[in-house]
C-alpha cells in the first residue's frame, strides 16, 4: 500500500509538458487469451475504457444470474406453508397435506421425480430430529414422519397417483354463478386441474374467443367422453389383518368398495355437471348459436330474392319518374327567374351609361363652353334618348377617356343621329357644327 | 455447445490433445493405449501403420521403418533441415527437395513419404483418437508452434491439418499457450514477467513473456534444437553402458538392437527416477545374450547427468539475458515439457536464481503437476475462446495491425511519502492500457505526482548477525564460523526520472487513482475520491 506525500502547496493540475518521453517500442503481443480478445475488441470496435467496463459488468451479471440457480429451487416453498403440520399427528398423516409436507405447494401434482427428490432433501436437511434437537427443541420428530410418509408416497407412482385422487386442495372450483368473470380467465385453470386425472393425452386447451367452431366442439366432446382414472383408494378405511377376524375384513373391503364406487359415482355426476355449466356460459358457443341463426335468415333472405328484386325495381321505376318530374318543374322555374334578371340587369346598365353620356359635358367642363351649359345638356339629352342600346354602350365605353375624346365621340354619334335622319340637326346643332 | 472444442500440441517427441469436457473443464485425453503423450512416432511393418506408443515399441525391431522427430522438418527444404535427429529411426532422405522418409511396405515395396504426409497421418491419428474419445466428428482445433516456425512452415502445417479434415482456427506459440494454460489455474493478480521453458525431447524452448494487464508479449525468445530429455537418456545410457561392460566384457552400444533395447529402458528409468529416489532397470539379453540388472538412484542419476542439467540452467539464464532483463527482473520461471518432472532442474534453477524468482514446476504448489499437459490445455483454453468468435471476427483480430502494439519502455509509477517510487505501470507494457488503484487509506490533502522511472540494481553486503556469546564449545564455533561470509544481496531499485504530472487532492477520504495510457501514448491519470466522487483529472 502506497502512501502519498501531504499537499504542501496549492497545486491543482500540473503537467510538465516538457517531460520527453521515451520511444515506444511496438512489439507484437502474444494473441491468446481473454485479455487479448478484449484488447482486440476495444482496438477494433474503438470502445473507450468506460464503455468497455459496462459492457463486461453487463455480461458479467448475465453469467452470473444463468449460471447461480437451479430452476428448481424456486419452484419449491420457502416456508412451510401450513405450520399446523408441524403438530400434526404422525399417525394420521393421511389427513396431512402431504405436498406442503414436501415443500411443494406450489407445484402440487405437477411435481416431477427429480423435484421430489430435490425437495425431500432440501426438507430432510431442515427438519431432521437430529437439528431439531439441536436447537434445544423436544424429541418432536412427528412432521419428520409425515415428511418420510409424504415422500414414499410421492415417489411411488401409484401411490402418488392415489393421493394425487383424494388431493382435493388441487381442485380449482369454478366460478360463482352470479358474479361477473372473464369465462377463460375463471374456466381455464378448472379445466387444467380436471384434466389431470385424464386417461387420454393430449388434452385440448381451452383456447379463447377466437378459437374456431370445430375446435371448441372437440374441446367439449372430450369433456363429455371423460375417461378419468380418478379413485379413491386412498381415503379407504384400513383394513384389519386378516388373522383376526375374516368377516369383519371382508366386511370393511365391501365397505370400502361400496364408498369407492359413491365417490367415484358421485365424482363423475360432479364432472358432467360442470361441463354443461360450463357449456352453458361459454361466451363461443352464445356466438355460433348467434351467427348460426344470422346464417339462417341470411339464406331465407337469399331465397326470396327474385320476388323482391322485382318490386324493388318497381319502385325504384316509380321513384325516379318522380323525380324527373320535379326536376323539371324546378328548372323551369328557375329558367323564369333568370330571364326576368337579366332584362333587369340590361336595364339598369342602359340607365346608368345614359347617366354617363348625360353627366360627360358636366364632367369635362362642357368642353370650354361653359356659357353653353344649358345647350349642352339639353341636346346631350336628345342625343342619348336617340341612341339605341349598342350606340348607348359604345358610346359609354369611348366617353370615358380625355375630354376632347369625350367630345369627338358625342360629335360622331349626333352626326350618325343626323345622317340616319334620327335627329334634325338643329336640335344637336352644338355637336353637328 | 455445438462442435467439440479441441487443442493440439504437436511436438517433436509427444503430442497431446486437450479438450474442454462439458463441465467446462480442461482435460487432456487419451488414444486408445491410454497415453496422455502419445509419442509423434510412425511406423510401418508391411501393409499395417502404427501410431504412438506402439509405433514407438517398433524402434527396437524396426528402426528402419519407424519415422520419428518429423514435426520440425514440415516446410524446410532438405538443406536446412538437421536430419541428424532422426539417427535413431528411419533416416530421413530428399524427396521433391523437402524432407522425406522411405519405408518398406512389405514384399519389398517401398513407400516415399514426405514429411507433409507424414504430419498429415499423424494428425489423423490424433483426430481418430479424439473423435474416439468425444464421441463426435471434429473439425476445427488450436494447434501450437514454436515460436521459431516460420510463415511457410506454418502454411505447410495448415495444409497437412486440411487434407486430414482438420482445419486450424489459430495457431498460437508454445510458451503462450503454457503460460495461458497455467495463469487460467494459478493467476499471476499483478503484472509479472515469467520465463516460460520448454525442455521437451529433443529440443527445448525458453521465451520471456511479460503479461501486463494478463495481455502477453515475448520479450525475447530461445530454442536449442540439442539439448532436451534424450541429452539426458544419452547420459544416461552412457553409464549403463559402462557398468555392463565392466561387468559382462561387453558394449552395447556396438550393436544397434542393444542400444535401442537399452534406450527405451534407460527412458523408463529417468522417469521412474522423477518420481521416487531409486529405480531398477533390467533388460533381459542385453548383448551377447548376457541379461543387464541393476538400480540406481536419484544422487547418480543427478551426478551422471550434472552436465546436462547445467546446461538447462544456463539456457534460462541466457534466454534473460537476451531480453536485456536482470534475473531479479523476473517474477517466475514457469517449466513445461517432459524434463521438467525431474526434481533436479527445479532445485538447479532455485539455487541459480534469487529467492524473488518463483520456479513453477511440478513440485511447486502454485503450479499443475503435469507440466507435460500445460501447452495442450493451453490450446484448447484458447479453443474455448475463440469459439464464441465467428472467422471473420478471429481474422479482424489477428490482423498485424492489432498484434502489434506500442509498448511503453519506462515504468510510470507514483512518488511516496518518502521520495520512493512505487510503479504503477511497469516497462514493457503495452498501451493502449488503464490501470486502476485503490488507497482506501488515502486521508487529507495529498498530493500525486506521477513520474517515470528506471530501475537499478543495488548490491548490498548484509554484515554476518552478531556473533554469539561465546560460551558455546569449540565444534559448533568451528560450524558457526562457515556461515560467516558476508552475504551479497542484489535489490532491484526504482528510481524516478522525468516529472510528468502532479495532482493535488484536498481533503479525501480513500483515493481511486486511474492510469489511462491510450493509443496515441496520452497518459490520463484520474484521481477520484472514494466518497464524495469527486474527480482531479491531469492529461499528457
Amino acid at each position: 500500500m502506497i502512501t502519498l506525500p501531504p499537499l504542501t502547496s496549492d497545486i491543482g493540475v500540473n503537467v510538465n509538458t516538457s517531460a520527453q518521453k521515451p520511444q515506444s517500442v511496438s512489439r507484437p503481443v502474444e494473441p491468446v487469451g481473454r485479455y487479448f480478445l478484449q484488447h482486440a475488441q476495444r482496438t477494433l470496435r474503438n470502445h473507450t475504457w468506460s464503455e468497455f467496463e459496462r459492457i463486461e459488468a453487463e455480461k458479467n451479471a448475465k453469467n452470473v444470474k444463468q449460471s447461480s440457480v437451479d430452476p428448481d429451487e424456486l419452484l419449491f416453498d420457502e416456508e412451510l406453508a401450513d405450520n399446523t403440520l408441524l403438530v400434526h399427528d404422525p399417525k394420521d398423516w393421511k389427513t396431512a397435506d402431504l405436498y406442503a409436507a414436501m415443500g411443494l405447494s406450489k407445484l402440487r401434482y405437477k411435481a416431477t421425480p427429480e423435484q421430489i427428490i430435490k425437495s425431500h432433501r432440501k426438507q430432510v436437511l431442515k427438519h431432521h430430529p437430529d437439528k431439531r434437537s439441536a436447537f434445544g427443541g423436544l424429541d418432536q420428530d412427528g412432521f419428520f414422519k409425515i415428511i418420510q410418509k409424504a415422500y414414499e408416497t410421492l415417489i411411488d407412482p401409484t401411490k402418488k397417483a392415489q393421493y394425487d385422487s383424494c388431493d382435493y386442495q388441487s381442485d380449482v372450483e369454478p366460478p360463482q354463478k352470479d358474479e361477473k368473470y372473464d369465462f377463460f380467465e375463471a374456466w381455464g385453470p378448472v379445466f387444467e386441474a380436471e384434466a389431470r386425472f385424464s386417461k387420454k393425452k393430449p388434452i385440448p386447451s381451452i383456447g379463447d374467443i377466437n378459437t374456431p367452431k370445430k375446435e371448441v366442439e372437440s374441446f367439449y366432446s372430450f369433456w363429455h367422453r371423460f375417461d378419468s382414472w380418478r379413485s379413491f383408494e386412498f381415503a379407504d378405511e384400513d383394513v384389519p389383518d386378516d388373522s383376526s377376524n375374516r368377516d369383519h375384513k371382508r366386511y370393511i373391503e365391501r365397505k370400502n368398495k361400496a364408498a369407492r364406487d359413491k365417490k367415484k359415482t358421485a365424482d363423475n355426476a360432479r364432472l358432467v355437471k360442470l361441463v354443461e355449466r360450463a357449456v352453458s356460459e361459454d361466451p363461443r358457443i352464445r356466438k355460433f348459436k348467434e351467427e348460426e341463426k344470422q346464417e339462417r335468415e341470411r339464406k331465407k333472405w337469399e331465397r326470396d330474392a327474385g320476388s323482391r328484386a322485382e318490386a324493388e325495381a318497381k319502385k325504384k321505376a316509380e321513384e325516379e319518374a318522380k323525380a324527373k318530374a320535379e326536376a323539371d318543374a324546378i328548372a323551369k322555374e328557375a329558367a323564369k327567374v333568370d330571364k326576368k334578371k337579366l332584362k333587369e340587369a340590361a336595364k339598369a346598365a342602359k340607365k346608368k351609361n345614359k347617366r354617363a353620356i348625360r353627366g360627360c359635358a358636366k364632367e369635362a367642363g362642357y368642353f370650354g363652353d361653359e356659357s353653353q351649359a344649358t345647350t349642352i345638356d339639353e341636346q346631350l339629352g336628345f342625343i342619348v334618348d336617340s341612341l339605341d342600346d349598342e350606340q348607348l354602350v359604345e358610346v359609354a365605353e369611348k366617353i370615358k377617356g380625355s375630354p376632347q375624346a369625350a367630345k369627338e365621340t358625342l360629335q360622331g354619334s349626333a352626326k350618325q343621329l343626323v345622317e340616319s335622319k334620327k335627329l334634325p340637326a338643329a336640335i344637336v346643332s352644338y355637336f353637328v357644327n | 455447445m455445438s462442435a467439440p472444442i479441441i487443442g493440439i500440441t504437436f511436438g517433436n517427441t509427444t503430442s497431446s490433445i486437450a479438450y474442454i469436457n462439458p463441465k467446462n473443464d480442461v482435460d487432456v485425453i487419451a488414444n486408445q493405449d491410454g497415453e496422455r503423450a502419445i509419442p509423434s512416432v510412425l511406423s510401418y511393418v508391411g501393409e499395417d501403420e502404427y501410431h504412438g506408443g506402439q509405433a514407438l515399441q517398433q524402434l527396437i525391431r524396426n528402426p528402419k521403418n519407424t519415422i520419428i522427430n518429423f514435426r520440425d522438418f514440415i516446410g524446410l527444404p532438405f538443406a536446412e533441415a538437421d536430419v541428424t535427429k532422426c539417427a535413431n529411426g528411419s533416416p530421413a532422405v530428399e524427396v521433391d527437395g523437402k524432407v522425406g522418409f522411405i519405408v518398406s511396405r512389405g514384399e519389398g515395396r517401398e513407400e516415399k513419404v514426405v514429411v507433409d504426409e507424414v504430419v498429415s497421418r499423424h494428425l489423423r491419428k490424433l483426430k481418430s483418437a479424439a473423435e474416439d474419445y468425444v464421441g463426435s466428428q471434429i473439425s476445427d482445433i488450436v494447434l501450437t508452434v514454436p515460436t521459431t516456425f516460420t510463415e511457410v512452415q506454418k502454411e505447410a502445417l495448415k495444409a497437412a491439418a486440411k487434407k486430414v479434415g482438420l482445419n486450424i482456427i489459430q495457431l498460437i506459440n508454445e510458451p503462450s499457450s503454457s503460460l495461458l494454460a497455467h495463469v487460467e489455474k494459478y493467476p499471476f493478480n499483478e503484472d509479472v514477467n515469467v520465463v516460460v521453458a520448454d525442455f521437451g525431447g529433443t529440443r527445448s524452448d525458453a521465451a520471456v513473456i511479460a503479461i501486463r494487464n494478463g495481455v502477453f508479449t515475448v520479450l525475447a525468445s530461445k530454442y536449442d534444437t540439442h539439448l532436451g530429455g534424450d541429452e539426458l537418456d544419452a547420459e544416461l545410457i552412457e553409464f549403463f553402458a559402462k557398468d555392463f561392460e565392466k561387468k559382462n566384457k561387453s558394449n552395447p552400444k556396438n550393436n544397434a538392437r542393444s542400444l535401442a533395447k537399452l534406450r527405451h529402458n534407460a527412458i523408463i528409468t529417468k522417469k521412474t527416477l522423477s518420481n521416487t529416489q531409486t529405480a531398477t532397470i533390467s533388460i533381459e539379453s542385453l548383448a551377447d545374450g548376457f541379461d543387464y540388472h541393476t538400480s540406481v538412484n536419484r544422487m547418480r542419476f543427478e551426478l551422471v547427468t550434472n552436465k546436462v542439467f547445467s546446461k538447462f540452467s544456463t539456457f534460462i539464464t541466457d534466454v534473460i539475458a537476451e531480453a536485456a532483463l536482470d534475473p531479479l527482473d523476473i517474477n517466475a520461471v514457469l517449466l513445461c515439457g517432459g524434463v521438467s518432472y525431474t526434481p533436479k532442474l527445479a532445485t538447479n534453477l532455485e539455487f541459480l536464481l534469487p529467492e524473488s524468482v518463483a520456479i513453477l514446476g511440478p513440485a511447486s504448489k502454485n503450479a499443475s503437476n503435469a507440466p507435460n499437459e500445460l501447452c495442450a490445455s493451453g490450446a484448447a483454453l484458447q479453443a474455448r475462446l475463440v469459439s464464441d468468435y465467428d472467422a471473420e471476427e478471429l481474422a479482424a483480430a489477428l490482423q498485424p495491425a492489432i498484434i502489434n502494439t506500442p509498448h511503453f519502455p519506462n515504468a510510470i509509477g507514483l512518488l511516496g511519502a518518502q521520495g520512493e517510487f512505487h510503479p504503477v505501470l511497469l516497462p514493457e507494457t503495452s498501451y493502449p492500457v488503464q490501470k486502476k488503484l485503490t488507497l482506501n487509506d488515502a486521508q487529507g490533502d495529498l498530493l500525486i505526482s506521477v513520474y517515470e522511472g528506471k530501475h537499478h540494481f543495488e548490491e548490498k553486503t548484509l554484515d554476518p548477525p552478531p556473533k554469539e556469546a561465546k560460551k558455546e564449545d569449540e565444534e559448533d564455533e568451528e560450524w558457526s564460523s562457515e556461515e560467516e561470509e558476508p552475504e551479497v544481496v542484489r535489490e532491484k531499485l526504482y528510481t524516478p526520472q522525468t516529472k510528468l504530472m502532479e495532482l493535488g487532492v484536498k481533503g479525501v477520504k480513500g483515493l481511486e487513482l486511474a492510469f489511462n495510457l491510450n493509443k496515441g501514448g496520452v497518459l490520463r491519470v484520474t484521481a477520484k475520491d472514494l466518497k464524495t466522487g469527486n474527480v482531479v483529472k491531469g492529461e499528457l
